[in-house]
Formats: structure tokens, sequence, C-alpha cells
């Protein structure tokens, strides 16, 4: 696999203006409809690390959901290595969710193998992969074990294994360690970190905190209050080889602050909006 | 044998000393009851002689066969009416009281309809045991995840293949408790139709020999009854265990 040291300008999925309506539920308690997100406009850059900031309920599990094509934009277009996408997920795409997904009736081997197994790999094939990619993700150890007997964190990485099996050139993260602790949360990063440049794929990962982005991506997309939208994309100019030790630099602690100073007012709107809602549901 | 198991032993064993004690005395007559012992030798002597071979064959038949077509039909019933949300609300009540009802009163109009035939005891054996199969099914597929189906739409699984390798294994607790209901329900529904009114079988060979007075043949067949359907029970008990163990990581 060979690796650009810088990402390309290539683009590899494009949101144009893009919006997504929550249709308004029918029957009695009549819901009004929720304008989630958007318009968004995004290009992704073949290879890059994109982070997605955002206040909570903004719209960034909806963002991503729309970009993988689990949902149909209500206006706008998605493209993905210059196709439509329009409410199926293209071959190429991989998505770890923030809700934890492993199958807990298999072992955590096969679970990683489960989609090599519906796509008719052979199984000598399917050995290979999986064996390396548990050793890669650290859970070598852990191949005959339920999910049951692992934590959160490991979970998750579960299923980022089965995701990475099937080498996907987009790989789509929705706030994976949202429930790990500070310093977890960190070596999970190297470990994402690690992924993107071994496998050469565009990364896109959403999260909610703010100096994750600042240390992970070569950009960050800030978004505003519901519904979603991008007020910045600041570029982070980190070297592809980093780590998590950058969080000691200079650099790091202002990207963080700007990102702060742009968002807190949206963190402050979507807290504001809640308080509002509710009356207006009156 | 763990302590509970030793226990639990201890229990029955006990109890059917106790009974086999309270027979012997005389504290309860023979009459009425007939020892432990007695009841397994004259089990022993009616399985030898084989005169209850056919009505064994045609009970523990109808019995797999309802509980085969309760399963079956069920969890094809339940899967229908979860995709339709519509008709499910509409259906809803009637589960949550169906078996408040006594479903067993329609026997004797299944009978006026269909005639004193293996028919009304196998649709008042289905009737008793689809519905448990049928909520089951509903409730296993509620609780599957719903980020279940969006990892089957990443990997762009067919609607049947989502069903089968995801939606089944997801919801198999559930459904593994349905299939044990309805083969309680099942049992007891067919045996039940039997002793009330059937042309032959294991129930009616119990009423029979009840109103002949021939206690040795009745508790007989009743223990032998006993026998099957604890040793059914166990095999699903056992099977229970088993994928909990795999679930939990050899953790029961
Ligand atoms: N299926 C749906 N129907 C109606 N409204 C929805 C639906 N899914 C999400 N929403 C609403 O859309 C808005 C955005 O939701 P979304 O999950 O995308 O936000 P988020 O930024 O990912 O939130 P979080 O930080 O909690 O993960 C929220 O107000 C949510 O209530
Ligand atoms: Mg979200």
């Amino acid at each position: 696999m060979s690796v650009a040291s810088l990402p390309s300008r290539e683009i590899h999925a494009q949101l144009e203006a893009v919006t997504r309506v929550f249709p308004a539920a029918p029957g009695a308690g009549a819901q009004p409809p929720v304008h989630a997100l958007g318009p968004v406009d995004l290009d992704l850059r073949k290879g890059e690390f994109f982070a997605v900031v955002g206040p909570s309920g903004c719209g960034k599990s909806t963002f991503l959901e729309v970009l993988a094509g689990l949902q149909k934009p209500t206006a706008g277009t998605v493209t993905f290595e210059g196709k439509v996408v329009n409410g199926e997920v293209a071959d190429g795409i991989g998505v770890v969710f923030q809700e934890d997904a492993s199958f807990p009736w298999l072992t955590v081997w096969d679970n990683a193998a489960f989609g090599l197994r519906r796509n008719g790999v052979a199984a000598a094939e399917i050995r290979r992969r999986v064996d390396d990619t548990l050793a890669f993700m650290g859970l070598k150890d852990f191949a005959r074990a339920y999910p049951s007997q692992l934590s959160g964190g490991m979970r998750q990485r579960v299923c980022i294994a089965r995701t990475l099996v099937l080498q996907p050139r987009l790989i789509l993260l929705d706030e994976p360690f949202g429930a790990l602790d500070a310093q977890t949360r960190l070596l999970m990063g190297d470990e994402v970190l690690r992924l993107w440049r071994r496998t050469g794929a565009s990364v896109l990962l959403i999260t909610h905190a703010l100096d994750e982005a600042a240390m992970l991506a070569d950009r960050v997309g800030a978004m505003s209050a519901r519904p979603g939208r991008f007020i910045e994309v600041i570029d982070t100019g980190w070297p592809r080889e980093r780590d998590s030790t950058i969080v000691g630099e200079a650099a790091f602690g202002e990207i963080t602050a700007r990102l702060w100073e742009r968002l807190r007012g949206e963190s402050l709107k979507a807290l504001g909006h809640a308080g509002a809602d509710s009356m207006a549901a009156e | 044998m763990t302590r509970v198991g030793l226990i639990r032993l201890a229990v029955i064993v006990g109890a059917i000393g106790a009974l086999e004690l309270a027979c012997r005395i005389g504290l309860i007559k023979h009459q009425i009851i007939i020892p432990p012992s007695e009841m397994a030798s004259a089990l022993w002597t009616l399985l030898a002689s084989g005169s209850v071979n056919a009505d064994i064959e045609r009970t523990l038949g109808i019995i797999v066969l309802v509980i085969a077509l309760s399963i079956v039909l069920g969890f094809a019933a339940g899967i229908a009416i979860h995709a339709l949300p519509r008709v499910r609300a509409a259906l809803d009540p009637f589960f949550a009281t169906y078996y408040a009802v006594p479903v067993f009163i329609f026997y004797p109009v299944l009978i006026a309809i269909f005639g004193l035939s293996v028919m009304p005891i196998v649709l008042i054996g289905v009737a008793t045991a689809i519905v448990a199969m049928i909520i089951a099914t509903l409730n296993g597929l509620d609780r599957v995840p719903r980020v279940l189906t969006k990892v089957a739409r990443v990997h762009r699984l067919s609607r049947i293949k989502t069903a089968v390798t995801l939606q089944l294994p997801a919801a198999a607790p559930y459904l593994f408790t349905g299939v044990k209901l309805s083969v309680s329900y099942g049992f007891i529904a067919v045996i039940a139709a039997e002793f009330i009114l059937s042309p032959a079988g294991l129930g009616r060979d119990i009423a029979d020999a009840y109103a002949d007075f021939n206690n040795r043949r009745m508790y007989a067949l009743i223990l032998f009854l006993l026998i099957v359907a604890t040793l059914v029970n166990a095999a699903l008990h056992a099977l229970d265990m088993r994928f909990a163990a795999r679930r939990s990581g050899g953790r029961p």
C-alpha cells in the first residue's frame, strides 16, 4: 500500500448544498418537522483526516449518515468517488457507529470476519486479513472472547476491526470513543492516526471533543447548532507522522482555543434552543 | 453436581419418599394414590406389554405437530406483523389479553365443526401455543438494536440476509423463550383436549382409567407424561444454558 506523504487535492467525497429535514411525525402528538442539517458544502480530499466538531444534537450523526448513504439528503447532492450517493451505501465506505454495534453472539474473531464472509472471500484470505487486523488493533489475545467479556473501548475496537478488514477507502467514525475516559481517548486517538496512515484511507471523525479534533485531524470542521452547518473549517497543518504528544505544542493550544471561540456561542445556542423548544411546545 | 443441584435432587427424592411413606403406612388410601414405587412398576409393565404404544405414538405425534406448527407459523406471523406497524397496533390489545381468555372453551365448538378427530386437538393446541411464539418474536425483533440495521446496510446485505445473519441471532434469546412457552402450552393443550373428549390418545387413556377406577394404569400414564415433559424441558433448558454461556463467554 503506497501512502502519499501529503493529502492530495483530489476530491474523494463531496457534499453540495446538502440539507436533511426529518419530516413531521404523523398522528396525534404531531411533531413539527426537524431541520437537522445544512445546507452543507464540503470537499473531502483523498487521504485526508477530517474531523467534525459541534454542540450536541447539532446534526453530526445525521451529516455522517447522509454522507455514508444511510439517509437520503432532503436537498443537495452527495458524491463519493465521482458517483452520486443516494440512500445506499457505496462500496468502499466503512462506518463505525456512535452506539456499540458489536455482535454479542459472535466471538471477536467472527465479528471481524463478518463482512468478508458475506462477500464470499476465500477462507485463507479471511484468516489472513482478520488475524492481521486483530493484531493491528491489539485484539489478538481476545480473538476467542465474546464482546460481553470486553470493555466498552475494546468493543468499539472490535467494530473498527470489523470495518478495517473490508479495506474501506473512506472510513467514517461517529464519536467512537465518546464513552471513554480522557486518557484512553488520547491513546485511541493514536490508534486512529496509526490506522489512517497504514490504510491510506480518507478518515472522517465525528467528535464532541475539541482537543481530539485538534490533535488528530488535517482539517477540522466546526459545526453550528442545529441545523448543523460548517461555520469554519480550520487547517491544522500537522505533519502526517504525528501522535498524541502534539498536545504539548503551542499550535495545538491555538487550534483548540480557536475552535472553542467559534463554538462557544453555538453550544450556548444549543442549550438555549432546548429551553426555547420546550417552552414553544406548550 | 453443584450444591444447588444437590439440594434440588434432595427435594425431589424427599417428596417422593414422603409420598411413598404416606401411602405405605396408610396415611393416604390406596384407592386415592398408589405409592410411587407401584406407579413405576405399573408403568414398566404397561410399557413392556406394548398396549399403549399406539396411544403414545398418536399423542406425542400430535404434540410434536402442534409445537412445530406453532413455532414455525408463530415466527412467520411475528415477522409479518412486526413489518406492518398498523396491523400490529390493531392486534396488540388481543395479544396483551390473549392468555387472560380461556381459549380452551372453544374446544367443543371445534369438535362441532370438525367432528371427533385429530383436527380439533391440533387446532386447539396451536391456538394455545402459537400466540406465545408470536409475542416472543415481536418482542425479540423490538429489541434488535437499531444500529444493527445500519450495520447491515453498510455491509449492503439484502433484507433476507439481514434477517438471517443479524436480526435472527440478535433476537434469538427472546425467540427461545417463545419456543419454551410453545412447547409447554402445546403439551398442556393436547393432553387436556384428549382428556376431555377424544377418540384415542394418552389423555383419553387417563380419563378411561380414571372412570374404571384403574389406579395402576392411571398413575402409570400420569408418571409417563411427567417424565416426558421433564425430559423435554430439561433438554430445552440445557440448550438455553449453552446459548447463554456462548453469549456471555462461558459465564452463564
Ligand atoms: N430519525 C429522526 N427523526 C426525527 N428527528 C431526528 C431523527 N434523528 C435525529 N433527529 C434530530 O435531529 C437532530 C440532529 O441529530 P443528530 O443525531 O444528527 O445530532 P448529533 O450532533 O449527532 O448529536 P449527538 O451529539 O448527541 O450525537 C436532533 O435534534 C435529533 O433530535
Ligand atoms: Mg451523534
